[in-house]
């Protein structure tokens, strides 16, 4: 478990004492490097460093209500850049360092931490405020049984390709038995950036989660095929779901059926859930681009949020019962928290069950693996109830 | 009927129990609870090797591959049985919600105080209606499957009975309760027990008449104690709560208080770590149990 504690908030900061140093010498700053984890976390504050020559230094982000771009001082006399940000505690910021050689500017992760993020856009920098802790559940657990993952391709005739997915059985699969089933939309950086297979894997053996056969599925067009496609739909639930329950031992009962999704993923997941709504009784949707408007069409999502924005328009009109039960999660640093939080109570007033849940953190997949136990044990809740040993 | 419940075994007392009872012969156990796990031979060695697993859980998968017939219905039952549960659950919360709204409200007068009494009412009569329903549900399940028709099952049936027959007393191990209430039934295992039995978690669970599941610390944070079905019914009027600490909020006393008040006039017995308690099949236990008491603190039991 990585857990990150920082002394208490009335002791001076490490770097003022630093400042306060007369005079100030290189030598000195190779020992405060070599004595600090960077980022410097005190109490709610979170001190970011760089070191090196330059013109300018900023921590650049996507943490909605922060600057977008956030100044770092040099101390006087040395090359060590800093700024001190307040971190809410609990918080995970993902950050990287903007450095300028005159006209010259260069994105970087910072070279002081180690600790990283990764997306299909490439990594960041990663600051774990004070209370954050990577759930151990997300780290692989020697004793938790592995499942399987079996690579399948499912020709898609409403795509008009070869569909591919990956299916992960649990341990100890049995034929004989029946088993609820996910669908995870972005399946491929779900497995890679979300750990879900170790996610999956540990929260099964712990008796969190049901053990459930989960399909990874990739997108062609993502943007396309993910904002309201009715092919994208189709596709699921007259080519998919079908194949899934003819090939596995599947309960196909609505109630065993969830889809799963993060950011478009999760409109899709929707859209498609909207479009055949006696089919899935749960969805599980982390960090919805459920952008809308409502007035004028300023939505300031570009053309690729066309059709959402028409899509969720329409929904938010006309709010109807897709499912029995659905999962929303979202980071509070996040631009489509908003989105999100005025989601909520449309989906209620569908008349379904609604659980919502916030994070101090952004539009991230390590934010949508630390929501997926609160997620799939709420949709698909395991026998711990049953055991008594 | 003797009755011997005790606490979870991770620091084994069974071996003392078993000692103390000056059995002789054979002793019969049950260890279906826990799954694939149920050929491991831990139970041998606290029993001095005098066990005689009747390998009910061996037997449910040997039904499995032998009359797929049945393990078919027995499927089909079991989609039903969870759907009733998810609509039971449904409503509990709803009528849960309102006996726990109720108990919030600061007023301390005979109106609330009968208010509370109606919810709690509601409740109860809830769970009532639940417990008929998947019962008769399962009655009907067996009256049409008729499984002492089946051969495999006549089968397990008959060596069920005639182990039992040979031995001193029998041995139920936790586990899943759902799976060991289970394999009990369909091995028909209540016209052969012979007594003492000595059970303890799931195993104490599945004697009773009405099986509670209780779990205050999933990921959802506490759940709502539910009926799952009627076990052996061996015992009536006792709710067993095995790892009572560590599964139940005990300190949440309002809470508790309505645990307590919903499964009224059963005992509430705690088992917890080193528990050994003799009760009779009308839940009398003796003075010094620990049990839940309507104003939901854990109490002992006073000498009458």
């Amino acid at each position: 478990m990585t857990t990150v504690t920082g002394p208490a908030v009335s002791r001076k900061l490490a770097i003022n004492r630093l400042r306060e140093r007369r005079p100030l010498e290189s030598a000195m700053v190779d020992r405060f490097l070599a004595r600090h984890d960077v980022p410097i976390v005190e109490g709610g504050r979170c001190t970011f460093v760089y070191r090196g020559e330059a013109d300018q230094v900023c921590l650049v982000h996507r943490t909605f209500g922060l600057p977008e771009r956030i100044l770092l001082r040099q101390l006087r006399g040395t090359d060590l850049w800093y700024v001190i940000v307040e971190l809410p505690e609990g918080s995970r910021f993902e950050y990287q360092l903007e450095v300028a050689h005159g006209e010259q500017r260069e994105r970087i992760n910072d070279p002081l931490n180690s600790r990283l993020a990764h997306s299909p856009l490439g990594s960041s920098s990663v600051c774990y405020a004070r209370g954050y802790e990577v759930p151990e559940w997300t780290l692989p657990d020697p004793e938790a049984r592995p499942g399987t993952l079996v690579d399948f391709v499912v020709p898609s005739r409403a795509l008009r390709r070869d569909c591919q997915a990956m299916v992960y059985l649990p341990a100890r699969f049995r034929r004989t038995a029946r088993y609820p089933m996910l669908i995870a939309h972005d399946g491929g950086d779900y497995l890679r950036y979300a750990a879900a297979k170790t996610v999956l894997d540990n929260l099964i053996h712990r008796l969190d989660v049901a053990e459930t056969i989960v399909a990874f599925v990739s997108p062609g067009e993502r943007l396309a095929e993910y904002a309201n496609s009715a092919a994208h739909a189709r596709y699921l639930t007259a080519e998919l779901v079908p194949w899934l329950e003819a090939e596995f031992p599947l309960a196909g009962t609505p109630s065993a059926r969830c889809l799963m999704g993060a950011s478009f993923g999760a409109v899709a997941a929707l859209s498609a859930a909207y479009r055949y709504p006696a089919v899935y009784g749960s969805l599980l949707l982390q960090s919805g681009s459920f952008v809308f408007t409502d007035i004028g069409n300023d939505h300031g999502g570009g053309p690729v949020f066309e059709p959402v924005v028409r899509f969720v328009n329409r929904y938010r009109a006309a709010p109807r019962r897709v499912a029995d039960r659905v999962f929303v999660s979202c980071g509070v640093y996040e631009p489509l928290i908003i989105r999100n939080r005025s989601m909520v109570p449309t989906f209620e007033a569908a008349g379904m069950a609604v659980r919502y849940v916030e994070a101090r953190d952004g539009h991230s997949w390590e934010n949508w693996r630390d929501r997926l136990r609160e997620g799939l044990s709420w949709i698909f809740p395991g026998p711990q109830k049953f055991f008594y040993e | 009927m003797r009755v011997v419940l005790l606490g979870p075994q991770r620091r084994p007392t069974v071996d003392t129990v078993v000692r103390s009872l000056r059995l002789d012969g054979p002793i019969a156990t049950i260890t279906a609870g826990w799954q694939e796990r149920e050929p491991d031979d831990e139970l041998g060695k606290h029993l001095g090797s005098r066990d005689v697993n009747l390998s009910l859980y061996g037997r449910w998968l040997d039904v499995q591959e032998r009359d797929p017939g049945f393990a078919a219905g027995e499927r089909r039952l079991n989609g039903v049985l969870e759907e009733v549960q998810d609509i039971y659950l449904l409503r509990l919360d709803y009528a849960l919600q309102a006996v726990y709204a109720v108990q919030r409200r600061s007023a301390n007068d005979p109106v609330r105080t009968d208010a509370l009494a109606e919810a709690v009412a509601a409740v109860r009569e809830l769970d009532a209606a639940h417990l008929h329903r998947i019962s008769d549900l399962r009655d009907e399940f067996y009256q049409a499957r008729e499984p002492h028709a089946r051969p495999v099952i006549a089968e397990h049936r008959a060596a069920v009975a005639g182990l039992l027959g040979d031995t001193a007393a029998l041995v139920i191990a936790g586990g899943h309760v759902g799976v060991l209430a289970h394999t009990l039934h369909l091995f028909d295992v209540a016209p052969s027990l012979r007594s003492p039995v000595i059970a303890w978690s799931a195993g104490a669970m599945a004697l009773t008449d009405r099986i509670v599941l209780f779990h205050d610390r999933s990921p959802q944070g506490f759940g709502h104690p539910e009926i799952y079905g009627r076990g052996l019914g061996v015992l009536r009027n006792v709710v067993p709560l095995p790892h009572a600490r560590a599964r139940l909020l005990l300190d949440d006393a309002p809470r508790m208080a309505v645990f307590a008040r919903r499964f009224s006039p059963a005992r509430c017995i705690l088992l917890e770590s080193g528990t050994s308690v003799e009760v009779d099949s009308d839940g009398n236990c003796p003075p010094g149990t620990r049990v839940l008491a309507e104003n939901g603190r854990v109490t002992s039991v006073e000498a009458v």
